[in-house]
């Protein structure tokens, strides 16, 4: 099967969802060259550094039945629109008693790992999650990507790409021809036995690399990838920690009331599921600090493969190991 | 500022202008009146005084011009034509308001005539009716989108960043300021460096202009003036529409205003509503008995929407989970 980098699946979705629907069309304080190429300034508009306006106009573009992409770069450069996000694109839907629909379709990168700081790395989709009203997703692979943005743009509400900035030149197959992914179903990247790893984009190859470093010593890992964060697919984190009766949960972003707190009260909260657990909920994440600058800082804050099989290690403490058993 | 010109408006047209002005104070009358009596819930706020703002904008539109307003908005939406009935039941609470009672006063909206919704944070519906202007633009029919929003809302960043990209994309635009002297309890002059806020309208490269925003056919010229451009493809004007609130920022008992009471009483004898009623009866085009009749129109609609509200099912518990997301 052919390759794409992340970027170019997720160019590939726009295009093509561009040419399926006139109404698509997209806002950026950067042309994009391969969207501006094939659609020009009609439907590629180029904004000035404004987000709050280009927020809320993709509000009042999508209640006047268009279907505005807003591509805010990187998820830092949205705060500056939190009014149109929270207070307007949130719930415009729900406040005017459902009388039209907002399809709208936000993009930003989020993550770390390439010394830019604190304020260009950041992974605040928890924040987002806590607002009734949006829907949003965070893909590992240039498959669920490009599947998940044409599920998007064809969404009738506010959905919010979030898009891993340390994942946006890596390859992977894409097939030709067309197909969407729903929101709300978690994939299964690897199958194992004996402890689930929930983890989110750039951490769900982290958790492969882990689970591939443990399968020599006998231990199976299970990577569940939950792809979209709103809607969640709780039943596959459940069914997963039924089986395997341990859990780590991976994040780029911190743990307090984070993403990984969300997967944690889904796990324990169910009767079922908690009466499989044979060990507490581990949580492998970010530092709760500010990203710093240097590298030998940065690297101390993300948590990656090794910490994930720490975290394994000490989730599967107390077991028979493979080798006595 | 100088009286408007006789406008060239039909007869029955100036009169219909008053009819919807008297209209909207008489729904601002009974609900605060019923807020006051604990039949309407949350929080009212009042348009008292400032009915030929909304009338004289909305009176230059036809209906699939799209209008955003604030959290002051009742008289928005009666001048685009919204219904009382659905309006009333939705400061009720009730199932059959237009928000099926989870908006209330600040966030009635009607997308079938055109009204975007009112808005609760002060400059939250600039960016939005923005995009409207640009769906407008793209839709290329000559549609229009009407900004509405107060002195308050000129002092925050929406305001500036639209006014900017409304006038480099040349966006069928008009920014209706309606300057009523106060931000809630604050003043325009403590907060104004610029006694004008159309005087902004210079730093986009628009027209800016200002009428008397008491005077409802003055308010109509500048609007249509404006329409004109906008449908001409010459983009954005700023109308800044002086103008004053009768009634304290919230219709809650107790609530404080600051005002001085000879500034409120001295508002209150530009009355708009009397001003208009003047000059249709000196030019012969109302009397007594065509008064009388018009009152007991517009009461007659008001007792009804009241009377449908009140014979209205309240939501039920569940339908709170309903419509948080679209199908």
């Amino acid at each position: 099967m052919r390759e794409l980098t992340y970027n170019e699946a997720a160019l590939e979705a726009i295009a093509e969802e561009m040419r399926r629907d006139p109404r698509v069309f997209y806002m950026s304080t950067d042309a994009l060259p391969p969207l501006m190429n094939e659609f020009g300034p009609s439907r590629i508009k180029v904004t000035p550094i404004a987000e709050a306006a280009m927020t809320g106009m993709g509000i009042g573009a999508a209640g006047s039945g268009f279907r505005p992409i807003v591509d805010w770069r990187q998820v830092t450069f949205c705060f500056v629109a939190m009014d149109q996000i929270v207070n307007q694109a949130a719930k415009i839907h729900y406040m005017f008693g459902g009388q039209v629909t907002f399809p709208m379709l936000f993009r930003a990168s989020v993550g770390g790992g390439s010394q830019v700081a604190a304020q260009h790395s950041q992974s605040p989709y928890s924040m987002f999650m806590n607002v009734a009203g949006l829907k949003m997703f965070l893909p590992s692979t240039p498959y669920d990507m490009k599947g998940l943005i044409k599920t998007a743009i064809r969404d009738n509400n506010p959905v919010i790409s979030f898009e891993s900035g340390r994942l946006m030149g890596r390859k992977g197959p894409v097939p030709e021809g067309e197909y969407t992914i729903p929101f709300g179903k978690a994939d299964v990247k690897r199958e194992g036995s004996d402890v689930t790893v929930v983890a989110l984009a750039w951490l769900v190859h982290e958790a492969l690399a882990a689970a591939e470093a443990l399968a020599k010593e006998g231990i199976s890992v299970e990577v569940v990838d939950p792809r979209t964060l709103v809607p969640l697919d709780t039943e596959t984190i459940r069914a997963s920690v039924r089986k395997t009766g341990r859990l780590v949960i991976a994040d780029e972003a911190g743990p307090t009331a984070g993403f990984s707190a969300e997967v944690a009260a889904v796990v324990t909260e169910d009767a079922a599921t908690f009466a499989s657990l044979k060990a507490p909920v581990k949580r492998v994440c970010a530092l709760q600090v500010p990203i710093p600058y240097s590298p030998v800082l940065e690297n101390a804050v993300f948590p990656d493969r090794n910490r994930i099989i720490a975290g394994i290690r000490e989730v599967l403490q107390g077991r028979r190991s493979a080798a006595a058993a | 500022m100088p009286m408007s010109l006789s406008p060239n408006l039909p007869p029955d047209k100036q009169r219909e202008m008053l009819r919807q002005m008297l209209t909207i104070r008489r729904f601002e009358e009974r609900a605060s009146a019923d807020y006051l009596a604990g039949k309407i819930y949350g929080v009212v706020h009042s348009y008292i005084g400032e009915e030929a703002v909304a009338v004289g904008v909305c009176s230059t539109l036809d209906r699939g011009g799209r209008i955003i307003s604030t959290h002051r908005g009742h008289g928005h939406c009666i001048a685009k034509g919204a219904d009382l009935n659905r309006m009333m039941a939705e400061l009720y609470g009730r199932q059959t308001g237009y928000c099926k009672g989870k908006g209330g006063s600040m966030h009635i909206a009607d997308f079938g005539i055109g009204m975007l919704g009112a808005n609760g944070i002060v400059a939250g519906g600039i960016s939005i009716i923005t995009g409207a202007g640009l769906a407008a633009q793209m839709e290329g029919k000559g549609g229009v989108a009407v900004s509405f929003f107060g002195d308050g809302a000129s002092n925050a960043g929406p305001f500036h960043e639209c006014l900017n990209i409304a006038a480099a994309w040349k966006l069928p635009m008009l920014y209706v300021c309606e300057n009523n002297g106060w931000a809630a309890q604050t003043s325009a002059a403590a907060t104004h460096a610029m006694g004008d806020v159309a005087g902004r309208a210079a730093g986009y490269g628009i027209p800016g202009v200002v009428v008397d925003g008491n005077d409802v056919f003055a308010v109509h010229q500048a609007a249509n003036a404006a329409v004109e451009r906008a449908r001409a493809g010459d983009g954005p004007t700023l109308i800044e529409c002086k103008t004053y609130r009768w009634r304290a920022h919230t219709e809650r008992k107790g609530q404080v205003d600051p005002r001085d009471r000879a500034e409120v009483e001295a508002w209150m004898r530009q009355d708009p509503i009397a001003l208009l009623e003047r000059r249709l009866r000196d030019q012969g085009q109302l009397d007594d008995a065509g008064l009388r009749a018009m009152e007991g129109e517009v009461m007659g609609a008001i007792e009804a929407a009241v009377a449908f509200a009140e014979a209205s099912p309240h939501p039920l518990p569940e339908q709170a989970t309903d419509d948080v997301f679209a199908a």
